[in-house]
């Protein structure tokens, strides 16, 4: 006769169980920020469709201080977003070889967040020359 | 003339079935030297303080796999962590998160086990050759291309660390892809539609969230989330283009 | 072992991702920061002649489209593994849920700016 009876341990509660989980959910929670972000420009396309005074209101509501809180922690998290998406690139990405030699992770995290300057430093001095 | 003897504490979270319902924790004081790994401090609990308490090892040098457990909470190989990184505060050892105990610092191996057979995990020639026509030839960079993945020790230890598999564990889980990938990835091998079947499926790549910390705790340097995570690409790319690609539907 | 149909959902998830990395901290920065309290940019940028010619053009058009319906099905896919996550296990809810708000945002901004003729 078997004695087995082996013991299956809970989940619950299984993210803070180490730092990096936690750092991890970190990351998926960015997700809620962008989420929210992309509604309030959704409402702004719509608004921009009702009309000139519809989108005036909008803009309006976008100076109200709490607009700029949401903003400020919106950017910190679109921040961590840019980081953290290229810190687990290399991770993603195929094995690379340039050169004959192998293309090391902290290449590419760097590569990525070098590409994000850039980027967005080109958006910000094109809309500044657009208007 | 022999080292002054410190005493360390250590934990272990005890699970007989016969008598507890649950695990429990029970505290040992070790004495220990300077060279003396967590494993040896069991060992040392076995041989002098408690015959009862059991626990896998066997090469006691970072090879074998077996004498993988939880010290302090991280996914750890016992006989490649020293006692000393823990004093003075002491440690707790448990047995592999996201398996089930079947004894006190034992998991159950049989899910992976099984898991591994099913990705075939061995070279399925792409062209059979015979002994006069010599050895498979590769270069040394379709050698990098797996070489990584194929330094697993089957230890268990990224299962420990991986929360999907241990939120559902019909999840295959990092280790058995990347033996999945290590020998799809072998430009020896001709098995990939075979294997790329499971790899595709919820159960196989897209299991994965890119948590990240197998790669952090695997103690051969294999990145089972680089093997699986490369490989969502490929799935995505064969999803949409397979019913115009020749022999795609089938993968 | 059946195919996954994750590959659709993956591969918006990670162009939503992709472009949210790249461009995402200028976009919150200009919208939300600069303009509204006029820092570094003229303060009708984002007037309402300017955002209507913009979204005239269908190069507008497309930009404001890909934005907001990529950022809502990256966020949608985070946001359904975020609750499997925690351990919320009324699957079938939870894509409803979060799939089908991305899919609305979606067809509404894509409604709109089809309706902001030239
Ligand atoms: S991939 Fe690493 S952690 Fe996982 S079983 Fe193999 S050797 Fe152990
Ligand atoms: S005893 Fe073999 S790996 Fe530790």
């Amino acid at each position: 006769m078997s004695n087995r009876r082996p013991y299956v341990r809970s989940m619950d509660g299984w993210w803070k169980r180490d730092p990096y989980f936690i750092r991890y959910m970190a990351r998926e929670v960015t997700a809620v920020f962008v989420a929210a972000y992309a509604v309030l420009l959704l409402v702004g396309l719509v608004r921009l469709g009702q009309g000139e005074a519809a989108f005036n209101g909008w803009l309006q509501y976008l100076k109200t201080p709490w607009m700029l809180v949401f903003h400020l922690i919106v950017l910190a998290v679109f921040c961590y977003h840019t980081w953290s998406w290229f810190n687990i690139m290399p991770k993603t990405m195929p094995i690379m070889f340039v050169g004959g030699k192998r293309v090391q992770p902290g290449a590419i995290t760097g590569t990525g967040l070098a590409a994000s300057v850039i980027a967005c430093l080109a958006v910000l001095f094109i809309v500044r020359g657009m208007s | 003339m022999a080292d002054t003897e410190k005493i360390i504490e250590i934990q272990v979270l005890r699970y007989r079935p016969e008598q507890d319902k649950e695990p429990v924790l029970q505290s040992y004081k070790v004495p220990f030297t300077d060279d003396m790994s967590v494993l040896q401090g069991l060992q040392y609990i076995k041989d002098y303080l408690d015959e009862t308490v059991s626990f896998r090892w066997s090469c006691r040098m970072a090879i074998c796999g077996s004498c993988g457990m939880m010290i302090d909470g991280k996914p750890k190989l016992s006989c490649k962590t020293f006692l000393r990184e823990y004093y003075p505060q002491g440690l707790r050892v448990e047995a592999l998160a996201h398996m089930p105990i079947e004894r006190d610092l034992i998991v159950s191996v049989e899910d992976f086990v099984t898991k591994l057979e099913s990705i075939k995990p061995y070279i399925i020639p792409k062209e059979p050759r015979t002994l006069e026509q010599g050895e498979y030839l590769q270069t040394p960079q379709q050698r990098d291309m797996y070489e990584q993945f194929s330094s697993c020790i089957n230890c268990m230890l990224c299962y420990a660390a991986c929360p999907q598999y241990g939120l559902n564990p019909k999840f295959t889980g990092p280790g058995v892809l990347a033996l999945l990938h290590r020998y799809n990835a072998d430009s020896r091998d001709g098995g990939q539609a075979e294997r790329l079947g499971l790899g595709y499926a919820d159960e196989g790549f897209w299991g994965c969230t890119a948590v990240g910390y197998c790669s952090e705790v695997c103690p051969k340097g294999v990145d089972p989330a680089n093997a699986i995570n490369q490989n969502k690409m490929n799935s995505a790319i064969n999803y949409f283009t397979r019913f115009v690609t020749p022999g795609g539907a089938d993968k | 072992m059946k195919r996954s149909n994750e590959p659709i959902f993956w591969s918006l998830f990670g162009a939503g991702g992709m472009l949210a990395a790249l461009i995402g901290p200028a976009l919150v920065f200009i919208t939300g920061i600069a303009v509204p309290f006029g820092l570094f940019f003229k303060p009708d940028t984002m007037s309402y002649a300017h955002m209507l010619a913009f979204s005239q053009s269908w190069a507008g058009k497309i930009f404001v489209l890909a934005v907001i319906a990529l950022f809502l099905w990256h966020a949608a896919h985070r946001i359904h593994i975020l609750l499997h996550d925690f351990g919320v296990h009324a699957v079938t809810a939870v894509r409803v849920l979060c799939y089908g708000g991305a899919f609305a945002g979606t067809v509404i901004a894509a409604y709109t700016l089809l309706m902001i003729k030239a």
